[in-house]
């Protein structure tokens, strides 16, 4: 099957630049090849002084990666925000009341909309939180909402992470970047400012604090500085000024968790959990976990702490719960969804794994639970042994996967060893939901920098750009 | 504060001036060993400076012999040796790394470039003359980030902290290298004056930035007995024991809580037999188990401030 040509950002199909790129290409036309390898690897330089790494494991300490960063800005004209930041909030409404529904009185079940066992069977859905109430209502405190473009240029949502997204410190720290390499682009461009999140999902935090707590203690909970994704806690919780805190450094007593401090025990009201599920109370959830806090689920349940985000929320944001946002959607909102879904493909329906299995050099199947890119097949550049093995897993567990038709992920100008070149994008905006659903306009841009790839994973090749989100 | 970032900090602090007192060490060795005398008394000296660093077995577990180069490079840039500048270094940089949220992004910017450097350091200097070089640049780096703490940070309970480490350990460093050169250099005669004992003390003084001081404060020959009452007693000499000790308990102070009053009292104690202490009361109960004592009461200090305000949790 021949690909179909990728949604330039850049460059109409039918020639020349587009309206909101002009004032760039002008800029990279009077740049030079080799200026540009100096500004990138200056860039590395501060990344690497910075410590914007992450460890890997095994490696020796203190070697740490970075996850590369390209000079050309991916740039989006204010009107298709506008539809994009709609379509977001719209969607994490709609997830929020999905989540509230499924742990209390599962109308959307009884009406019939998602089969229940689909939901209850989940091994995301948590029981311990049926008939917990959490202040406001809302579970998915942050969302990170991946978005592609394909066909034409219409925007897909692939996913919806609900769970601990991560990325948002990349956004900022790719704006503080091209701000601190090329000043001069930003006196060309309205670029709205995304430097006010860390305020925003503080602000966030306190507003849903457990009831009667007016001045909350906030905390970020990581699970260490080895952790992959260490450099993004501590840099959430410095720009917030709350402190970064391990497992180890809480517990719970009588009810209520609190921090081992130097003056004694201090009293924490909203944790911002850097842990999944599974880790955090080696009590309720894996025993063997050494990152949680003993009790943390009946302080919770109890209402004395707020965890954001909430426990299970995973069940939301299942791939194969993902089918039925749209419904959700209009059940909960009685609105029709402003922003795509991928067609997909449940296997666990007979007539959906029939045709997937007739045509995986065509599909994309993925793991329901899978996450980062892995256990994944890429029907149109699998070779027939890959696409071979993957059969027989999917007859083995046919409900454990989904397939979509490939997309072909927009594409926008990276600059790679060739010079530059169009490279598959996406799009992970971060919604926040607190009193009131906010986003800042702009998110992370992550491109797969080898030639044809479609996967923008950092931990498969993939790099981040600026996101720029045009103010008019 | 939580505890662990307290811990973290004071570890953090204490490592950066480890590693500065190491390299102080070093250059003083490096510097004596330029000087015409026999092979022995190197070799003396730097048994002595692996022993007083509690090192030799981890070093015999390397090597067969002491010779300068070896122990040079053991010292400077071994990874398995827990001392070496190296390590010491690579144990500040995983502290900060682990805190560098409380650390204003200056103080951490320049922790985490001293230790890419000190990466490429390990190829970039040879262990011959440029070997000086390096001890400077250590130097350099340790003042830079004293300096980026004072300019930077909040006085706060993590300044404290900070200091506390970094005076502790300097109390604790001055002790070790005063002890390990003293020894070797008396039995040349107390104030015998030769040109060669000239330069051995003047490089003593030197290692811990107190040669002019020394000039400015006795404007005379430079005696062991004098070294000693300057290292030890002076407060004014900011690497002086004395001085160490005044800072840490008003550091201690600064930080105390309910259960560290036995803590700060050990601590005034400390500091108060400094203020009133005489050298030649010293000297009579012999200045090797006068320092030793001093070391194992530091020791007990740093055990108890664990106890009462930090986790056993830094990267050690």
């Amino acid at each position: 099957m021949a690909a179909p040509t990728p949604y330039n950002e850049m460059h109409a199909a039918e020639g020349g630049v587009r309206t909101h790129y002009q004032a760039f290409d002008k800029w990279l036309a009077s740049t030079s090849t080799e200026w540009l390898s100096q500004k990138r690897a200056e860039a590395d330089m501060l990344f690497h002084r910075v410590g914007i790494t992450f460890a890997v494991y095994g490696e020796e300490a203190g070697s740490e990666r970075l996850i590369p960063f390209d000079v050309v800005p991916r740039i989006i004209p204010a009107d298709e925000w506008r539809k994009l930041a709609a379509g977001l909030k719209q969607r994490v409404r709609a997830l929020n009341a999905f989540t509230e529904d499924i742990y209390h009185d599962q109308n959307i079940l009884k009406a019939g909309h998602i089969p229940a066992e689909q939901v209850l069977k989940n091994s995301q859905y948590r029981p311990e939180m049926q008939g917990v109430d959490v202040p406001n209502g809302i579970y998915a405190h942050i969302a990170g909402v991946d978005i592609v473009r394909a066909g034409a240029g219409e925007f897909y949502v692939l996913e919806d992470n609900l769970r601990v997204p991560s990325g948002v410190s990349y956004m900022l720290e790719d704006r503080r970047m091209m701000m601190r390499l090329f000043p001069e682009l930003f006196v060309h461009y309205p670029i709205a400012p995304v430097e006010h999140y860390p305020d925003l999902l503080l602000e966030n935090l306190r507003s849903v604090s457990p009831v009667g707590v007016n001045d909350p203690t906030v905390v970020v909970l990581t699970p260490g500085s080895y952790n992959s994704a260490y450099f993004e806690h501590a840099f959430l919780a410095q720009q917030m000024g709350v402190e970064l805190v391990e497992g180890k450094d809480l517990f719970v007593n009588d009810g209520f968790v609190y921090m081992r401090t130097t003056r004694g025990p201090k009293r924490v009201d909203v944790i911002y959990r850097r842990i999944d599920d599974d880790f955090l109370d080696p009590l309720a959830f894996r025993a063997d976990s050494m990152l949680g806090v003993p009790g943390l689920l009946s302080a919770y349940r109890a209402g004395h702490v707020t965890i954001a985000n909430a426990i299970g929320t995973g069940v939301a944001d299942d791939k194969s719960i993902y089918p039925y946002v749209p419904d959700m959607i209009r059940f909960y909102l009685s609105e029709e969804p402003l922003l795509n879904n991928v067609p997909t493909y449940m296997l666990r329906q007979e007539e959906d794994l029939k045709y997937t299995l007739a045509h995986l050099d065509e599909l994309v199947v993925k793991e329901v639970h899978g996450a980062g890119g892995y256990g994944m097949l890429i029907g149109p550049s699998a070779s027939k042994e890959q696409i071979a093995a993957f059969r027989e897993r999917i007859i083995a567990e046919p409900a454990k996967y989904i397939a979509q038709p490939t997309l072909a992920l927009s594409a926008c100008p990276t600059f790679v060893e060739s010079g530059i070149a169009p490279r598959h994008i996406d799009l992970r905006p971060f919604v926040l939901s607190g009193k009131e659903v906010t986003l800042v306009p702009g998110g992370l841009t992550r491109v797969a920098l080898r030639e044809g790839s479609l996967v923008v994973n950092s931990s498969q090749g993939g790099g981040t750009k600026d996101t720029w989100v045009l103010e008019r | 504060m939580l505890s662990r970032t307290a811990d973290h900090l004071y570890w953090m602090a204490r490592y950066t001036e480890r590693a500065e007192n190491i390299a102080r060490m070093l250059d003083v060795n490096y510097q004596m060993s330029l000087l015409p005398q026999g092979g022995d008394i190197m070799e003396q000296s730097w048994i002595a400076t692996l022993s007083i660093s509690d090192l030799m077995e981890v070093y015999q577990r390397k090597h067969d012999t002491v010779t300068p180069a070896k122990a040079l490079a053991f010292m400077a840039f071994n990874r398995d040796n827990p001392s070496s500048i190296y390590s010491c270094l690579a144990a500040a940089r995983e502290n900060a790394r682990a805190v560098r949220g409380t650390l204003t992004s200056e103080a951490w910017e320049t922790l985490n470039s001293t230790w890419i450097d000190m990466r490429k350091a390990v190829t970039r200097y040879s262990l011959g003359a440029e070997i000086a070089d390096f001890f400077e640049w250590v130097k350099y780096r340790s003042h830079l980030t004293r300096g980026v703490i004072q300019g930077t940070m909040l006085r706060d309970e993590a300044y404290h902290f900070t200091w506390l480490g970094t005076y502790l350990e300097r109390a604790d460093n001055t002790a070790r290298i005063l002890d390990v050169k003293y020894h070797l250099l008396l039995p040349r005669g107390e104030g015998a004056g030769g040109v060669v004992d000239y330069y051995q003390w003047s490089a003593l003084l030197r290692s811990v930035s107190a040669f002019a001081i020394y000039r400015k404060v006795y404007r005379d020959l430079i005696t062991p007995r004098r070294v000693a009452e300057l290292l030890i007693l002076t407060d004014d000499m900011p690497r002086s024991m004395h001085r160490c000790m005044s800072q840490v308990y008003m550091h201690l102070m600064a930080i105390a809580n309910s259960q560290s009053a036995e803590t700060e009292r050990r601590a005034g104690e400390m500091h108060a037999s400094l203020l009133f202490g005489r050298i030649d009361s010293i000297l009579e109960m012999g200045l090797h188990e006068y320092l030793a004592e001093f070391l194992a009461r530091v020791a007990d200090l740093g055990e108890r401030i664990s106890q009462d305000f930090l986790v056993p949790s830094a990267i050690r």
